[in-house]
């Protein structure tokens, strides 16, 4: 991390303070991830492949792909709603209803967790409505769907919010004063400009449902093949001492979320690059 | 990722919209509606049904359940966790802010990606990454149990656990936060002749000391409340090494759930406030960032 240019530095502090980020940082989180990779890699190559790729663990993937997925498309639809009900319009209670999105970020998992199984469970307020249409939400891939459209509503929201606050109106008077309707003007000029937010917002939600483990663990059932989410058949690995095979299946969930983080890395930087071409 | 949750002008209110570019009054209704519905159903519901099954067996089974020797033990090691945690993350923040906002150098960007990892980390493997080094097969599993030296199934790993979870959120709140502060007020105190610590203490913190107020209520929201990577290194065993959350586990799966949702709903509540402080802060912090 060496660099020219010591003799502009006027403040204090650089070796100091550079110094203890890095040393903390590598002690907290690069080392342990980087033992993550090595135990994986005591396995042979055939060895870590049939790991991660037994049907079990197949089933795993496809479930936490396919619920996190559906979580994160109607995060997507929700959170524009919201987003543009709290910047567009006025109306009593706004504030606290506004508060109230980032209530899944404060909330501990485990106690969603608990609360929403209670809800939809077969005997609670919601679930017992389903009951009787024969239709199974907690314990079921719809349960751990729930449990992700909670985990995830504050991304698309808090994505979208200040990208429609900034919106300059000037477009949207345009678009009116040359005849196009609501409907049209919404699709045509504010619908674009608020893509790359809300790409974003998507795939965060969808990064956040892949690992998430608290609010679902107790909602989902956890039946191997059906109901048993990635996170949790690591857990169910480490608790029958096969350290290296919990590593190589976490190694895939991080390559996962690696490759969603570089996908909104990828989304920003082309968003910006169009703003700046504008 | 949590970090996108911070946006300080949320919930600022618009200037009033021009009649030809806002919908219908019926249309607007309907919209404002189904986001009270959705609002309602996730959100409010949730918090409604920890209150009602915290209180299904009256006060006194509340009382007890939050009296429970085990129940203070989970509490007593939740504040523990969280007081060795929080402060630990907030020193980091602040020297990472400071090096990164500061000062020009190269590799800055990876450096900036790299304090963030942990948000892409599932809790389960932050977890895991911790057993994998110091757990009884671990890398340094043998040598830790020849010094007789406990760290997983132990207050050391829960620590260790939750401090990588909690690992970005101060430095993510502060580093966007000195950016837009520059380094003026800080070179005019060194061209006065203040020196390091003291620039710092009287010149950076004063300026900054909401914005790093605001990273720490979040650190430790989550600190108290983290769940999966903590299951992961505890052990479980009672009164000893389960958190307030793995209490509410254990609880649950025992079918005591009034005991369970009663230990909940003081976790909801640190929730609450965390919100409450939190919407303070922000209008607090949007006022000076538009006075200045």
């Amino acid at each position: 991390m060496a660099s020219k240019g010591n003799k502009d530095r006027v403040l204090p502090g650089f070796r100091l303070t550079l110094g203890f980020t890095v040393l903390y940082l590598s002690l907290i989180v690069l080392i342990p991830i980087a033992v993550l990779a090595l135990r994986s890699g005591e396995l042979s190559a055939a060895q870590w492949w049939n790991t991660v790729t037994t049907p079990r663990v197949m089933a795993s993937y496809k479930l936490s792909l396919m619920t996190s997925l559906f979580a994160a498309l109607a995060n997507l639809l929700i959170g524009l709603l919201l987003a543009w009900v709290l910047v567009r319009y006025r109306f009593p209670g706004k504030k606290m209803i506004d508060g109230l999105i980032d209530l899944p970020f404060a909330l501990p998992t485990a106690v969603a967790g608990i609360a929403l199984t209670t809800i939809y469970a077969p005997n609670g307020w919601i679930g017992s409505l389903f009951q009787p249409l024969g239709l199974k939400i907690a314990y079921s891939p719809l349960g751990i769907t729930i449990a992700l459209i909670f985990i995830g509503l504050p991304f698309v929201v808090r994505t979208v919010q200040p990208v429609l606050q900034d919106l300059e109106a000037d477009m949207e008077e345009a678009a009116v004063l040359l005849g196009a309707y609501r409907w049209r003007s919404f699709r045509k000029v504010i619908l674009p400009e608020l893509v790359p937010s809300l790409l974003t917002g998507f795939a965060l939600a969808f990064a956040r449902g892949i690992g998430e483990y608290g609010s679902v663990v107790f909602i989902s059932g956890n039946m191997p093949m059906k109901t048993e989410i990635t996170p949790l058949l690591i857990i169910t690995k480490l608790e029958q001492y096969q350290y290296r095979e919990a590593a190589a299946i976490a190694v895939v969930l991080l390559l996962i979320s690696f490759v969603l983080l570089l996908l909104i890395n990828f989304v920003q930087r082309w968003s910006n690059r169009r703003l700046h071409s504008v | 990722m949590a970090g996108i949750a911070t946006n300080p002008r949320a919930g600022e209110s618009h200037a009033d919209i021009p009649k030809h570019l806002t919908e219908p009054r019926v249309i607007r209704w309907i919209l404002i509606g189904a986001a009270l519905l959705f609002v309602g159903l996730i959100v409010v519901l949730p918090l409604i049904t920890v209150l009602s099954q915290a209180f299904s067996k009256g006060w006194e089974a509340y009382l007890t359940a939050l009296k429970e020797p085990d129940a203070l033990a989970a509490l007593r090691l939740t504040l523990l966790t969280a007081v060795i945690a929080v402060p630990l993350n907030s020193l980091f923040g602040l020297a990472a802010a400071w090096a990164i906002t500061k000062f020009q150098f190269r590799g800055k960007n990876v450096l900036v990606t790299l304090i963030d990892l942990p948000f892409a980390v599932s809790p389960v493997i932050s977890g895991l990454i911790y057993v994998l080094l110091f757990g009884a097969q671990g890398l340094l599993g043998p040598w830790l149990q020849e010094h007789n030296i406990h760290i997983i199934f132990a207050t050391p790993g829960i620590v260790l656990a939750t401090m990588f979870v909690t690992f970005p959120f101060v430095a993510r709140e502060l580093i966007p936060f000195m950016e837009a502060q520059g380094v003026e007020d800080e070179e005019a105190a060194v061209s006065l002749g203040a020196r390091g610590w003291r620039v710092f203490r009287k010149v950076t913190l004063p300026n900054i000391k909401w914005g790093l107020l605001y990273g720490m209520i979040l650190c430790n929201a989550r600190a108290m409340g983290e769940f999966g990577a903590v299951s992961v290194v505890s052990g479980h065993i009672r009164g000893e090494t389960n958190t307030l959350p793995l209490h509410i586990e254990i609880l649950y799966n025992e079918y005591q759930f009034a005991a369970a949702f009663a230990v909940a709903s003081l976790l909801m509540l640190l929730a609450v406030v965390t919100l409450i402080v939190k919407s303070v802060l922000e209008s607090r912090m949007s006022g000076k960032r538009y006075s200045a």
